[in-house]
């Protein structure tokens, strides 16, 4: 088998299949980072919506609740699908990368929520009552006092799931975006031998998460730099 | 006029009932040290907390130099925040800011006062308080007797008038007690008004130019230390000083 891949290596390691397949990563890549990353920026505001206080904002609270227990608990496949036959039922125009996007920026939302629900949830009430008899407002607790400790609870587990969503993204591929997994499905069928295509797909996928891993662990040593005693 | 004056200041627990604080008066002159004393959950923290705005007052008034604080007024809350400091028994430093973080952060970002002038206050404040070599300590790389001093030095950074100070000492191992003690024998010399709510009877007995002794929610005795102490006048406080006294 080893030498059939050799001697098929040069005919696949070609320019143009190349190109496909990094063009193919770099839309894994776009998935997972602008999805994750708006899905972060709605976990703020989920959370934010989680913790209004009194019965004036309860239906906010509720909804905002019932989203994130939702969509928590549904498989990234079937998301992609309703996104999809809902966007097809109103008849909007969305492109199916569109349609991933989407549905990457349902679940991540809903995901990174509970990511930050934790991180402020470690940080304790004094601390907010602290600076509030020191005449901080909200935001500016949040932004002296609060988010520098958050994240380094907030950090770890976003890193972790952003870096296993772009292993999920592969399920776009259901759909027929041009992503990592498709192309090699593309090529497997084009006759190269799967083994050569999806080896090389591997390393494509670990080139990806391996940086963003260490992106993380970069970020957090930044803005939350332990210190033992 | 008292520097600090509180007319029957009654509080409850959102949800509760029950008043934890029941129509409370109490006078603090300028420069005068009162303690209040009692038995846990007499509500000293409690009435604390609604001096600073921590729990709204259900009815009752709080006058600093005879001006009226409206806690439903964020502006008036917030200038009664400017004149009142508080340091809790937990210290509740911040704990993603040095030493000198903790005691610049609210006069530089909060005040909008010049660096340099308060970084050099804070320079001092830290030494005031035994701690001129702890600048660039995380509050986690900080003994609790340390963290607690920080966190008055962070208080005193903001210029207070009335300096609430909430069972300092109790969350402390005992031989760190006495480093906070002093550090507020200091401010006593100092003529700083202060209200304090403590445990150390004894350095209650020595501070204090009068003790006020709470039980469930209202004020039961107030006398200077040696009455309070040694000839008080109710029975509720005869009590809790014969309880105190046999320890």
């Amino acid at each position: 088998m080893l030498d059939r891949i050799i001697s098929e290596a040069p005919r696949f390691f070609t320019y143009y299949n190349m190109v496909f397949l990094l063009e193919a990563m770099g839309r894994t890549l776009l998935m997972t980072l602008i999805g994750v990353s708006l899905g972060f920026v709605l976990g703020f505001m989920l959370d934010f919506a989680r913790r209004t206080p009194g019965r004036a904002w309860l239906p906010l609270r509720l909804a905002a609740t019932l989203y994130v227990e939702t969509f928590r608990r549904i498989p990234f496949l079937v998301i992609l699908f309703i996104v999809l036959f809902a966007i097809q039922g109103f008849r909007f125009s969305v492109s199916l990368f569109g349609v991933a996007m989407i549905a990457i920026c349902v679940i991540s939302s809903a995901f990174c929520a509970e990511i930050i629900r934790a991180g402020f949830d470690s940080i304790h009430q004094t601390q907010w009552d602290t600076a509030a008899v020191m005449n901080f407002g909200r935001l500016q607790t949040l932004r002296h006092v609060v988010l520098p400790q958050a994240w380094r609870v907030i950090l770890p587990p976003a890193f972790a799931f952003m870096v296993m969503f772009i292993k999920d993204t592969a399920l776009a591929s259901q759909l027929g975006v041009v992503e990592l997994t498709f192309a090699g499905k593309v090529l497997s069928t084009r006759g190269f031998s799967a083994i050569l295509v999806f080896g090389t797909v591997l390393v494509l996928y670990f080139v990806l998460s391996y940086p963003l891993s260490r992106l993380g662990g970069w970020l957090e040593r930044r803005l939350a730099p332990s210190r033992g005693r | 006029m008292p520097h600090l004056a509180v007319a029957d200041l009654t509080a409850t627990y959102p949800g509760t009932d029950k008043p934890v604080l029941e129509n409370v008066s109490l006078e603090v002159a300028k420069g005068e040290i009162v303690s209040l004393i009692g038995p846990s959950g007499s509500g000293k923290s409690t009435l604390l907390r609604v001096l600073v705005g921590l729990l709204p007052p259900t009815s009752g008034s709080v006058r600093i130099d005879g001006e009226a604080i409206d806690y439903t007024s964020r502006r008036s809350l917030k200038s009664a925040r400017d004149r009142l400091a508080i340091v809790f028994q937990q210290y509740n430093l911040f704990q993603n800011m040095t030493a000198l973080g903790n005691v610049t952060i609210a006069p530089i970002r909060i005040k909008g006062w010049r660096r340099p002038e308060v970084e050099a206050d804070a320079a001092r404040l830290l030494a005031k308080v035994g701690l001129a070599d702890k600048h660039a300590s995380y509050p986690d790389q900080l003994s609790g007797g340390q963290q607690q001093r920080v966190a008055i030095a962070r208080a005193l950074a903001l210029k207070p008038e009335i300096l609430l100070l909430d069972e300092v000492t109790s969350a402390l191992d005992p031989e760190l007690v006495g480093e906070v003690l002093d550090t507020i024998r200091v401010l006593a010399a100092d003529g700083m008004t202060m209200l304090i709510v403590s445990h150390e009877m004894g350095f209650v007995r020595e501070v204090s130019s009068r003790v006020v002794m709470m039980d469930q929610g209202s004020i039961v005795e107030t006398g200077p230390p040696a009455q309070v102490f040694d000839a008080p006048v109710t029975a509720r406080a005869r009590e809790f000083v014969s309880r105190i006294l046999r320890h």
